[in-house]
């Protein structure tokens, strides 16, 4: 499996993604500048960061960019597509998931560990973990606050297609909800940093099964494909 | 401030206009004899930001000499962007401390932000990727909504800009003294990491060669900044808010990935970033370092607003800039790379053989300057110094000790002492951990960041106890740089170097070029005794307001390195049963403590003293028994004393307490702030190759897992307290402090 992990001018958790899935969990990965082609990929990871300067909204700009074409049509044919922190806002910009990321409760930037619920387990990312587990993501952002409407909610809880829910509410979420996923099951947007918990040493390693899963399920996808 | 442009030179002269520039008589009669005519108007301007304290270190240069600068590991010493030390591997580590503090008085969210990008510029411009960030920042006590304000916008503003630009805040400090309330002190530091190789230099060599101007257009914004930074901060500084840059972090973010690529470029002669006195410092020191001249078409240099004078392009601070020297010919490669950003880059000059800054602007010339008058011929001040009169009093004082009823209560009242609370409020607004490194996050004595693929990391600090240095300067000096490497250390590093960040009241006053002096002095014996020398730094003068000095702040940004990842130490407490050794004994000191301000309200008497071979020693053995693995967890005692570094050790989530029985006088024994201790952890089976290692360790109690501290002195109790209750006061002092009424 190769993953893209796509670089967007003011993307700065690129290489943290990059060094997740190509140092740590040894898989195929490729920086790839937002300009080129991204064809030969089979996964794509939208890192955190500020794209744009997170200029108009968090994720407008980078929502509207010809790389986004390509995206839509790699979620289109099942392929995962993975967005973390300003990669989830980018997604919920540009229709690919439900819902926005409004300015957390308290208005400012946070940055710490919190405990996380797998809420499903039963998706592509989410295979290596149990139905309730609780694990240890950092967080680091100032606009994580998942809202939508209710239509919106009783249609993510009917689908089953919230993923992740915070223990402690750090940023006032709908429903605590920490990630999603789109109806189809293979996009996942998250404000929580797995990338970042991949390691011990810095903390927590509960990160590196939702990378593996990925590849766990490319794997078996492509195995009974050949 | 000045307005038009077509002033004549003889108007400047007559009229003394050159002094509206922050120039001297004496500075604007040196000038004539530079140039062997009289200054225009751009040229008085170029000059006056030149010469001014904060790109010439005019009085501090005789100060400065004096720091201990060499040492086999130093690749690069004071002189350059920031200083570089050799740690192995083809590897170094690159950095440097800068202050913002006028700026961030009058508009602080943006002087805050401008102060984080400038310092990551002067990081990158050598080469080197900026890995950490760090800050050091002093307010007036949170009692007034002006410096609850300015301490919640400096902190937005680290926090905005840093967050942004993908550089961790690892760490750093805040302390609160009246001192402060008009003249905050903003001081940021950055790390970055090389290879040998890769280093890159700022000159402007090989005549013919191109300069290219990168990054975003030039405005009026940050004119003479670097002259406002060089005055006291008059009551009426407000308007001079002009004077503060405007930060775009993701123009800087854009940058960092330019010049990143470019250095592999062997067109790349040289880089410099445009800081204080942009373009203009920029530019002359680069020709002055490599022996030559340039010249420069002003209309050639992008613009954000029309009509811009030569002055004003010339003085302006506008960020994320950068000034390249290029081989001629392969422009466009360079010019290529920052377009991949959407960054412009554009020739606006070339390297010169006769030695001078020549502007040229609508087909004239607008400056003719000796390129070396500039960066070298600045006038160095020998201040007169005088001996501060309360110092003598202070000295003639006996050591006593403050009256403590109830020692409980004031262990309570300590740990909500803004300066003791937890920062917590603080650093979880930075981001802390992006770039996947940050192994000991912001909360500890230092911060610790490993090395990707190495079996290595590097320790950060920051420190200054400046109560002990308004006390003795040359005491508290010594103890700035101590209790840096003390924190070093503690988290399992050797101390490699450090830089410093003098900030100080006005020169021109004896008293206080004397504490300049004398805590100058201390600190480069403390770095001698250490072997911690000075790489790089920046001096802020002229702190003052209300004619009333701030405490002097010679703020110490310390860097060590781990051997291995193996030695890395936590702050806290680690395990029930381990045993809880001090090393040191305590005395009666509390002048300058946190327990007298308490008390007295006020700082007054003798520094703790401080002997530079125990503390050399304490921190030789200790460092030693850490990387023989019998140390659990080591914490300096700072503020507060044993008592405070106790509560802060059991402040951890997994229940821990501990049980310490202590002999001798109480408030001695629980709150003195004795210089060169430690509190340590051992575990039962290491007691005794520990013992054998550090001859003044003494074991005090144990870890427990009851979730109390208990202490108690010659057999009384005198603390039992609940630690979880402790640990709220402590953890909810400052927001509470924010949202109080005034």
């Amino acid at each position: 499996m190769k993953f893209a992990v796509v670089v967007f001018p003011g993307s700065n958790c690129d290489r943290d993604m990059y060094h997740a899935v190509k140092e740590v969990l040894q898989a195929e990965a490729d920086l790839v500048w937002y300009e080129s082609n991204l064809e030969k990929y089979d996964g794509i990871l939208i890192p955190g960061g500020f794209s744009y300067g997170d200029y108009l909204r968090s994720g407008a700009v980078a929502s509207t960019s010809n790389v986004m074409k390509q995206i839509k049509e790699h979620a289109a044919q099942g392929k995962p597509v993975l967005g973390i922190c300003n990669g989830f806002q980018i997604l919920t910009e540009a229709g690919l998931l439900p819902g926005a990321l409004m300015r957390n409760e308290k208005l400012s930037f946070m940055c710490h560990q919190e405990e996380l619920v797998v809420e499903n387990e039963i998706t592509p990312f989410t295979s290596g973990y149990d139905k309730g587990e609780v694990v240890r993501f950092p967080i680091a952002h100032g606009e994580g606050n998942y809202f939508c409407d209710e239509e919106t909610l009783a249609d993510l809880k009917a689908n089953n297609q919230i993923v992740f829910t915070y223990k402690n509410n750090p940023n006032g979420s709908v429903e605590n909800i920490a990630g999603i996923i789109n109806k189809e099951g293979n996009v996942l947007g998250m404000m929580p940093h797995p990338e970042r918990a991949v390691e011990k040493l810095l903390g927590s390693d509960d990160g590196l099964r939702l990378f593996q899963s990925m590849v766990q399920n490319w794997r078996d996808t492509y195995a009974k494909n050949a | 401030m000045l307005k038009t442009h077509d002033i004549s030179p003889e108007q400047i002269e007559q009229d003394k206009l050159y002094r509206e520039m922050g120039l001297s008589d004496q500075e604007f009669d040196m000038i004539k004899d530079i140039m062997k005519r009289l200054p225009n108007f751009t040229e008085t301007g170029i000059f006056s930001v030149m010469w001014s304290e904060h790109c010439s270190y005019k009085t501090s240069k005789p100060l400065l000499r004096k720091f201990p600068t060499k040492a086999p590991h130093v690749l690069q010493g004071p002189g350059e962007g920031a200083g570089i030390i050799d740690i192995g591997d083809n590897q170094a580590v690159v950095f440097k401390v800068e202050s913002h503090n006028h700026p961030s008085a009058v508009e602080p969210y943006q002087g805050a932000a401008t102060g984080v990008g400038g310092i990551i510029r002067d990081v990158f411009s050598m080469g080197a990727r900026p890995i950490a960030s760090m800050n050091s920042l002093r307010f007036g006590n949170l009692n007034t909504d002006r410096t609850k304000y300015l301490f919640s916008e400096v902190v937005g503003g680290i926090a905005g800009y840093g967050n942004c630009v993908g550089v961790p805040t690892v760490g750093g400090e805040v302390q609160f003294d009246d001192s402060y309330e008009d003249n905050p002190l903003v001081n940021a530091m950055c790390v970055g990491l090389i290879n040998h190789d890769e280093i890159q230099k700022g000159i402007a060599a090989g005549i013919g060669n191109t300069i290219l101007y990168a990054g975003p257009p030039t405005g009026r914004d940050g004119i003479h900044g670097a002259t406002f930074a060089s005055d006291d901060l008059g009551e009426d500084a407000a308007k001079d808010r002009p004077a503060v840059q405007v930060g775009d972090p993701f123009m800087e973010k854009l940058l960092i990935e330019a010049c990143l690529e470019v250095i592999h470029s062997d067109a790349l002669v040289g880089m410099q970033d445009m800081g204080a006195a942009g373009l203009t410092s920029s530019a002359s020191e680069m020709a002055s370092k490599a022996g030559t001249g340039m010249e420069m078409n002003l209309d050639l240099v992008p613009q954000r607003e029309q009509n811009m004078t030569a002055y004003e392009m010339m003085l302006s601070e506008s960020q994320e800039r950068m000034l390249l020297c290029v081989k001629r010919g392969r422009e466009q490669e360079i010019i290529d790379i920052f377009e991949k950003y959407g960054l412009k880059a554009v020739p606006v000059g070339e390297v010169i053989e006769e030695k001078v800054f020549r502007i040229k602007h609508h087909g004239e010339v607008v400056a003719d300057i000796p390129v070396d008058s500039l960066a070298d011929d600045a006038p160095v001040f020998h201040m007169p110094s005088q001996e501060a009169a309360y110092f003598k009093e202070f000295q003639q004082m006996e050591n006593s000790i403050p009256q403590v009823g109830n020692h409980k209560e004031m262990l309570r009242t300590l740990l909500q002492q803004p300066t003791i609370a937890s920062k917590e409020w603080v650093y979880d607004q930075y981001d802390s951990m992006v770039q996947t490194n940050t192994v000991v996050t912001p909360g500890s004595d230092s911060a610790v960041v490993r090395i990707k693929g190495k079996d290595k990391a590097l320790a950060i600090t920051t420190d200054c106890n400046s109560r002990y240095i308004y006390l003795d300067p040359e005491t508290g000096g010594k103890i700035s740089v101590a209790e840096a490497a003390r924190n070093i250390v503690c988290s399992g590093a050797r101390p490699l170097g450090l830089t410093d960040g003098l900030n100080f009241g006005n020169p021109t006053n004896p008293e206080v070029f004397w504490q300049m002096e004398k805590s100058v002095e201390g600190m480069s014996e403390a770095c001698e005794a250490l072997g911690t020398p000075v790489i790089s730094g920046n001096v802020s003068l002229y702190n003052q307001s209300k004619g009333k000095s701030i405490f002097p702040t010679p703020v110490v940004g310390m860097v060590g390195l781990h051997e291995s990842l193996e030695h890395i130490t936590p702050s806290h407490f680690q395990t029930s049963g381990d045993a809880v050794y001090v090393i040191g004994e305590a005395e009666a000191e509390f002048g300058g403590s946190e327990l007298q301000n308490v008390v007295h309200g006020k700082y007054e008497g003798k520094a703790p003293k401080i002997d530079l071979n125990i503390e050399a020693a304490r921190q030789k053995q200790l460092l030693d028994a850490i990387q023989s693995g019998l140390v659990e967890s080591a914490h300096d005692l700072a503020e507060g004393g044993l008592a405070v570094a106790l509560a802060e050790s059991v402040f951890t989530d997994s229940g821990l307490g501990a049980n310490v029985k202590l002999t001798g006088e109480a408030t001695v024994e629980l709150f003195s702030e004795t210089q060169s201790r430690f509190l340590v952890t051992v575990k039962e089976e290491n007691k005794a190759s520990f013992e054998n290692k550090i001859a003044d360790a003494k074991q005090i109690g144990v870890v427990t897992n009851d979730g109390t501290l208990e202490v108690s002195v010659n057999g009384t109790a005198v603390i039992h307290d609940d630690v979880k209750q402790l640990e709220n006061l402590w953890r909810g002092a400052i927001p509470c402090l924010l949202k109080s009424k005034a």
